[in-house]
């Protein structure tokens, strides 16, 4: 039964620590490792079909696919059959003819990912849909809490900024429930969705009410060009209310860290000083992002059926 | 899927069924022969490390170490060595979870590493365990210690160390069982296990 | 016109609104010449329609044919024997078309392929503006005195969103009987809208299309029919606030009518989760209680007519990602079913509301002649037969060219058996 990771909600609780234990496994074997890379993916065909572009989180599928010695093949948008016009069904169906066992896709349009994995056998791997999901970047984010905080279950996590557009704030809220963290979100009421309310989070339109009792500040990209369109007055404006300053960051708690998925806005969201801080996580993030998609892709790919994931 | 890592995979099959084969009292005398062969081996036990294969392996690698210190005062190094990720038969088996690699402090490099498993049966543990090795590091010899050989090796392998040799037909199982993790030392043999049991 | 009239219909055994007792009713020359027991055959052909029920034929507000330009999901011969196969013996073929209906010339066009094809009479509507641009009226007169006799203009598709422009449309049209229907959208509120706002559209990272986005058009356009004497009517209405308006509209005597779809009458925005585009459509599927505000209307006559927005695409149109698929769902075919299934079934409407909402008012509405009449004798012979039997929705059993219906799999409680056009027979099942 071919399985995909779609959305965060695609993972129970076992599933999620299964990625998480098994991501901390392989830390330790690749850092013991004199040559980084294991055997285990051999044979098997990883596509990396990438809609939209993305530098980061595309390296970042490619360098875990290939430390597990899997043939990675990447398919990008720009320049390919897709931008002459072929249809998303067309690509879906030219990979199945190359056999690809997983499928990592990142598409501007929500949902997309569902709509390929009705078209072929392998798995696959959602890599940021439009404004919808982002699982992985959820998973990599829970597992540096982890990290640095020894536990996941109990903290006091707040998402600040665009909530509405941001697929990873989504991913993110949905994980952090299943894994027993309280969650709460902070944005002007304009970035916020009409139904925030049934998510399981707290709302505030309040930054400095709740970072006091944060653990774990998470701060989201805000794009310039929402502006525009008045979703808030001026960047100036946004960064007085919602960045996240020096000023504000040495009123959090010692142990408090300070997130970002990136690419970030210095100066907006976060300030420099921030984010090159010691409470920011956001190198390690990327590190842990190669671990983490290794262990999504072992636990998918690496057995006769996958661990985790959804079937449709 | 197989058990979560930590937690050795369950005796199988119809317990009423099997019988045992290596009583709790033999199982002592043979970890302690096994113990006294590698203080006798060449080079002793200085540069030895003893790295147990998950789950059991390493319950037996530590016992064997503890019975060293006890027979001669060395102290010898003993880690885990999981060699889920180099196996050569993923492809065919549900999914596994991966079980702990913990090198020894001090490392395997130039030492004489003994790998230690409970059962020797296809040889395909080994061999996965040998290239896992490979990768991490350069030891400067590998032995083999078991407490049960059953035969049937389908790779050229051969273990230096045998606790008992148990004839047994490729239907049967072979469950060891050990006081740590089972609650009772003893070798068992029964009739075939479910079928996504392990072959090693 | 049509074909010729051919040899005469005795129609056994009906139902005349689904009211008994039975009747036998003859059809000869395209009229109703007699009704009543035990009638003997004479020349004409017998059709034992034993417990059926017998209507006016059904008339469609709101159709997409699609041609001229997109032929390949729709010919006005394809989509109106499907209308024919719905039980409908007159359609309105709205003018978003390529090129557009915003002219004598095309108007016509359309108005003769549907009179050669002779499966339902085709009443075209007209742009209200030219290229449906929204900036300059089309000449709307001369497309009323062609030979398509235009009383229906819309931009559907587009809202006219300018209300200056709104008003003089409303006004000018007073001239020739005209009817401004609004596609009420208030653009700068669904700018890449994707489906309803609401829970789901958050979680989906879908960009919501807020019901106030059409309430707010409607309540505007009542007032200004209100205010220079207009005819104003409102396609596909979706929410409960715009129920509402209409109904406080209405009661202010404002001269206003609101059609619903039968897709609005069953589906909630609940089908867009799995991002199945066959769900996607415009004005989009909103939430149950939108779903039972709609019904109550229909049943109340607050909402005057079903008009079914048949909306026809291409495979590749649909089976896309839910942002790059067309919005839209075919409905001819489905419709009675639809209508039997959420609105008679449950005691919300009966036989005799039907005929009112499916062929009395729409045909006033349009200002068609001949549809929407009396079953009596002397009336045109536009009928429609209606039997309570089962049947699945299969996609790809439908006499459209395009399989887009959301209604695949459902089971339907009635179904349409014999559709008649000034006496001969159209469709049969």
């Amino acid at each position: 039964m071919t399985r995909h990771l779609l959305s965060a909600a695609d993972l129970t609780l076992a599933d999620a620590t299964l990625v998480l234990d098994t991501a901390a496994e392989l830390e330790t074997i690749l850092a013991t490792s004199s040559v980084g890379k294991l055997p285990t993916l051999r044979g098997r065909t990883v596509v990396t079909l990438f809609f939209e572009d993305s530098t980061r989180t595309k390296t970042s599928f490619e360098l875990a696919a290939k430390r597990l010695s899997a043939d990675v093949i990447g398919f990008a948008a720009k320049g390919s059959s897709v931008s002459k016009g072929e249809t998303l069904k067309d690509t879906a169906l030219t990979l199945e003819a190359m056999g690809a066992d997983g499928i990592v896709v990142r598409h501007s349009w929500s949902g997309a990912p569902v709509n390929l994995a009705r078209h072929v056998r392998g798995s696959v791997v959602n890599a940021g849909d439009g404004t919808h999901e982002h699982p992985t970047q959820a998973l990599l984010d829970a597992y540096t809490m982890r990290q640095r905080l020894g536990r996941v279950e109990g903290l006091k996590v707040t998402i600040v900024g665009d909530v509405l557009h941001s697929r990873v704030a989504r991913s993110n809220v949905l994980l952090l429930h299943t894994l027993g963290a309280e969650v709460t979100v902070v944005a002007p009421p304009t970035l916020l969705p009409v139904g925030v309310g049934t998510w399981p989070c707290a709302v505030s339109y309040d930054l400095d009410a709740v970072l006091p009792t944060s653990d774990v500040v998470m701060m989201l990209r805000v794009q310039r060009e929402r502006m525009g369109v008045s979703y808030f007055p001026s960047s100036r404006e946004y960064a007085q209310r919602y960045g996240l300053d020096v000023r504000r960051a040495e009123r959090l708690r010692e142990d408090t860290i300070v997130m970002h998925p990136g690419p970030m806005n210095r100066g907006v969201e976060l300030a420099s000083e921030v984010a090159d801080g010691p409470r920011s996580t956001i190198v390690a993030q990327v590190a842990n992002g190669v671990t983490v998609r290794m262990a999504v892709l072992y636990l998918m790919l690496g057995s006769a059926e996958p661990a985790i994931g959804v079937t449709l | 899927m197989s058990p979560a890592r930590g937690t050795p995979r369950p005796v199988t099959g119809d317990r009423a069924a099997a019988r045992t084969v290596v009583t709790a009292e033999q199982v002592g005398r043979v970890v302690d022969r096994m113990a006294h062969e590698l203080l006798e081996s060449v080079g002793g036990v200085s540069d030895l490390v003893l790295l147990g294969i998950p789950t059991r392996g390493v319950v037996l690698a530590r016992r064997l170490a503890a019975r060293i210190e006890v027979f001669s005062g060395a102290q010898v190094p003993v880690g885990a060595l999981d060699v889920t990720l180099y196996r050569d038969d993923l492809r065919l088996k549900g999914p596994r979870a991966l079980a702990s690699t913990e090198l020894p402090p001090g490392g395997i490099d130039g030492r004489r590493v003994v790998l230690v498993d409970d059962v020797l049966f296809t040889g395909r543990s080994v061999r996965a365990a040998l290239d896992a090795l490979n990768d991490l590091g350069r030891p400067s010899a590998v032995a083999l210690a078991v407490l049960v050989d059953r035969g049937h090796r389908e790779l050229p392998i051969r273990a230096d160390h045998v606790g008992r040799n148990v004839a047994t037909t490729l239907t049967e199982t072979v469950h060891v069982l050990l006081a740590e993790t089972d609650g009772e030392d003893g070798v068992l043999l029964g009739p075939a296990d479910l079928p996504d049991a392990d072959l090693t | 016109m049509t074909r010729p009239a051919g040899p005469g219909w005795l129609i056994q055994g009906v139902l005349p609104y689904g009211e008994g007792p039975r009747v036998d009713v003859r059809l000869v020359d395209g009229t109703i010449v007699e009704m009543g027991t035990d009638l003997s055959a004479g020349d004409c052909q017998v059709l034992d329609a034993s417990g059926q029920v017998l209507l006016p034929g059904f008339v469609d507000l709101h159709t997409h044919l699609r041609e001229p330009g997109r032929e390949d999901a729709e010919t006005v011969e394809s989509g109106t024997r499907a209308a024919a196969a719905g039980g409908f013996t007159a359609v309105h073929a709205m003018a978003n078309t390529d090129p557009v209906a915003d002219n004598a010339g095309v108007v016509e066009q359309v108005w003769r392929l549907g009179a050669e094809a002779g499966h339902c009479d085709v009443a075209p509507v007209g742009a209200v503006t030219l290229g449906l641009a929204g900036v300059q009226l089309a000449e709307l007169g001369t497309m009323a005195d062609s030979a398509a006799r235009v009383r229906v203009f819309s931009d559907d598709g587009l809202c006219i969103s300018d209300a200056g422009l709104m008003r003089r449309a409303l006004e000018y049209v007073k001239a020739f009987d005209g009817v401004i229907a609004q596609h009420a959208e208030e653009p700068r509120l669904t700018v890449g809208a994707q489906m309803h706002e609401g829970e789901h559209s958050g979680r989906l990272g879908l960009t919501g299309w807020p019901s106030v986005a059409e309430e707010a058009i409607i309540a505007r356009d009542c007032l200004l029919a209100q205010h220079v004497g207009g005819r104003l009517h409102v396609c596909h209405v979706s929410t409960r606030g715009s129920v509402e308006i209409l109904r406080l509209a209405k009661a202010r005597g404002i001269d206003v009518s609101g059609e619903v779809t039968p897709h609005h009458l069953l589906l909630t925005d609940a089908a867009a989760c799995g991002y199945d585009a066959t769900y996607k459509v415009n004005p989009p599927l909103r939430s149950q209680d939108d779903v039972d505000a709609v019904r109550e209307g229909l049943a109340d006559g607050t909402l005057d007519v079903v008009a079914t927005d048949h909306a026809p695409h291409a495979p590749q149109d649909k089976e896309a990602e839910w942002g790059a698929a067309r919005p839209g769902m075919t409905g001819l075919e489905t419709a009675l079913g639809i209508v039997a299934l959420t609105m008679v079934g449950p005691g919300l409407l009966t036989w005799r509301q039907v005929a009112d909402r499916m062929s009395e008012r729409p045909a006033r509405i349009g200002r068609l002649l001949g549809h929407g009449r009396p079953l009596a004798v002397g009336e045109p012979a536009n009928l429609v037969l209606v039997a309570d039997t089962a049947w699945t929705v299969d996609r790809r059993q439908t006499e459209s060219r395009s399989h887009n219906t959301p209604f695949h799999g459902t089971t339907l409680p009635a179904r349409v058996t014999a559709t008649f056009l000034r006496g001969v027979r159209t469709a049969s099942a």
